[in-house]
């Protein structure tokens, strides 16, 4: 089967990658603009998810990082422990993609960026009681000033593009 | 109770961690696609504003599924507000509220302090360094760190990499020491 040198492909791309710590969800199919509605439908199910178990809560957020809540802990280890026995299925089984292509995944390089950028986000996380997938499901639910935060989150992304090589990775 | 009032009641933790843990393999095999929300800020950039920065110029159109996802992630909210909006205030653990009634946050109605983020208090200092501020610091520190809580903490941990557990472990750090130390002098003025 050609399923290995599938996977020697996906290395290469993920190579290629590194460097960039993003842009690894290149395949090699083309496909239609409309394959990516079954995109939004996975991100409107995520999104109903995030908001009735109240993760895009700024009150969930402060009591988390106060220890007076178990409530984000639970959510985020189940969820880790579901995706780390789903990953290690796919490895097992060799299970593919809906299109018949081999899953692979992209190795995450070690820089400083994990230690000084971790810590800024999670300043940010703490004011505004949203990472970056609360944000949008924020302003879905009608709190429209997140619409400022998602702005500024947008232009924060962009000074850091800007000042990338003067920073410490 | 009808199954809509059933399920627009908030959900507990050992629901919607697993359901959040099933987007892994569903984005994987829908078409290998790497779980991670904060790439698409640098999308937006990307898409709008590339300007000559080296970080901004790729061929965005082939991450243009993520741009779906997250445009999908704002879909659900309205959806959630139209149809399954559960009418009681968000409940405050009593510890968090005696502490939020020093700052006078009282309305536990929305899923944000509203009394602190509105549009009106965009106006004030406070109102600016927590919500462009705060928005500032989560878009330039994602990117710093390469994910957010759904890249690192998740899909990271998931396939058991080592720097996200790094990353996930600063991202608690930080929030630690914001929520704890600095916080509270900002909600004060």
């Amino acid at each position: 089967m050609d399923s290995k040198n599938n996977q020697e492909a996906g290395l290469i791309d993920d190579v290629s990658s590194i460097n960039d710590a993003m842009c690894v969800n290149e395949s090699r199919l083309e496909h239609k603009w409309y394959h990516n509605l079954k995109y939004l439908g996975a991100g409107i199910i995520f999104g109903i998810i995030l908001i009735k178990a109240e993760v895009v809560s700024w009150f969930r957020i402060q009591e988390m990082f106060r220890f007076q809540s178990f409530h984000m802990y639970g959510v985020i280890g189940s969820a880790v422990v579901v995706g780390i026995i789903s990953v290690w299925l796919i490895k097992k089984f060799n299970i593919k993609t809906i299109y018949g292509e081999p899953i692979y995944f992209t190795p995450k390089e070690f820089d400083k960026g994990k230690i000084y950028g971790g810590l800024i986000f999670g300043f940010g996380w703490a004011i505004t009681g949203a990472c970056p997938g609360p944000l949008y499901a924020q302003i879905g639910v009608g709190v429209t000033v997140v619409i400022v935060t998602l702005l500024s989150a947008v232009a924060g992304t962009w000074v850091y593009g800007y000042l990338r090589d003067k920073l410490p990775h | 109770m009808n199954i809509v009032e059933f399920i627009s009641q908030p959900w507990p933790w050992y629901v919607a961690g697993p359901l959040i843990g099933l987007t892994v393999p569903i984005l994987l095999i829908l078409g290998n696609k790497s779980f991670g929300i904060s790439s698409s800020l640098r999308h937006v950039c990307a898409v709008c504003f590339p300007a000559n920065v080296s970080y901004f110029r790729y061929d965005w159109k082939r991450e243009i599924w993520n741009l779906f996802f997250v445009g999908g992630i704002l879909l659900g909210g309205i959806l959630t507000a139209a149809f399954l909006r559960d009418p009681e205030a968000v409940v405050v653990a009593p510890a968090l509220a005696e502490e939020l009634t020093q700052y006078g946050i009282t309305d536990y109605s929305q899923l944000v302090p509203i009394q602190l983020m509105n549009w009106e208090s965009l106006g004030t200092l406070k109102g600016l360094v927590m919500m462009v501020g705060g928005g500032f610091l989560v878009g330039f520190g994602t990117r710093y760190a390469g994910g957010c809580t759904s890249g690192h903490s998740i899909m990271g941990l998931s396939t058991l990499q080592w720097p996200s557990l790094v990353a996930t472990i600063c991202f608690m750090i930080g929030g630690f020491l914001m929520a704890n130390f600095i916080l509270p002098f900002i909600l004060m003025w």
